[in-house]
């Protein structure tokens, strides 16, 4: 079943900020195993010229994601998760994330294509502070395997 | 704060060295940790198989780290990054084994922008597969 195109154009706002603490940058660079010490060490970092531990570039998908959910999984839309594939993904940084940062992040479903017999769809996520300062922004395409027979 | 590479130092066509990321299963349960995504295709076989997939195979999140890992270790600061993209184009299969599955990493620079900043493209091999595509990286550098 094709998806519901009357969802492109709508944004989701994650609950709650999300609070980047050292010990999950550390987690995450761990889990890729990248030695940096800017990743885990703060006094490695303020060496470097940061205020703080720097998160990896790829780091934002951790929560990049949070707010979008409640509209990938609305019944309404149709989405099968089975069938779902990580298409692309892209990052735009304005800042660098450091640990003690507090993010927002606004999901909007901005489009959805079939090529073939498959959906793509693309959902677009702002990172801001809480007072509303551009962090980054992730461009992330999904693929419903079959979805659009 | 900022790159150790200098921008008058590169030029464009100028190939990066290349790196190889090794991965084992247990590399992908510390993703799937890290990363809050436990889908089972990541981790376990009997699901994986399942589903049509010829053994677990990678994140791609988490291959996707591994072009950003080479990128931050060339530029020689995470934060010099501006932008990075990538598509998936093949999956990383990683067996249940010591040998796991090897990640080949290469850079090219492909153009030299203003401001200091260039953009490097990427190759990412698995085996026969090329399992990044469109991998792009526009650096800061000093």
């Amino acid at each position: 079943m094709a998806l519901n195109r009357d969802f492109i154009g709508r944004a989701y706002s994650s609950p709650t900020p999300y609070e980047v603490s050292r010990l999950k940058i550390k987690e995450f660079a761990a889990a890729i195993g990248d030695a940096n010490p800017i990743y885990r060490d703060t006094e490695a970092a303020k060496a470097a010229g940061h205020p703080d531990v720097v998160a990896p570039p790829t780091f934002p998908i951790v929560f990049a994601l949070a707010g979008a959910g409640e509209g990938l999984n609305d019944p309404e839309f149709g989405l099968d998760w089975a069938m779902v594939v990580h298409g692309e993904q892209r990052f735009t940084y304005d800042r660098p994330i450091y640990a003690g940062d507090q993010l927002l992040c606004t999901s909007t479903i901005s489009e959805i294509r079939s090529v073939g017999r498959n959906e793509f769809v693309t959902v677009r996520g702002d990172v801001t502070t809480l007072d509303g300062e551009p962090v980054c922004t992730s461009f992330n395409v999904i693929v419903e395997r079959g979805g659009a027979k | 704060m900022g790159a150790t590479v200098k921008w008058d130092e590169v030029e464009q066509g100028q190939q990066l060295p290349p790196a190889e990321y090794h991965v084992e299963r247990v590399n992908l349960v510390m993703y799937a940790g890290a990363s809050g995504d436990f889908n089972p295709i990541h981790w376990n076989e009997r699901f994986a198989k399942s589903v049509g997939l010829p053994d677990v195979i990678a994140h791609g999140m988490y291959t996707m780290a591994q072009g950003g890992r080479y990128v931050t270790d060339w530029a020689g600061d995470p934060a010099a990054v501006v932008d990075y993209g990538v598509r998936f184009s093949s999956m990383v299969v990683v067996p249940d084994d010591e040998a796991g599955a090897t990640i080949s990493v290469s850079g090219l620079i492909e153009e030299k922008l203003p401001d200091k900043r260039v953009i490097v493209v990427l190759t990412a091999r698995s085996g026969d597969a090329r399992v990044l595509s469109k991998a792009r990286a526009v650096v800061q550098l000093a």
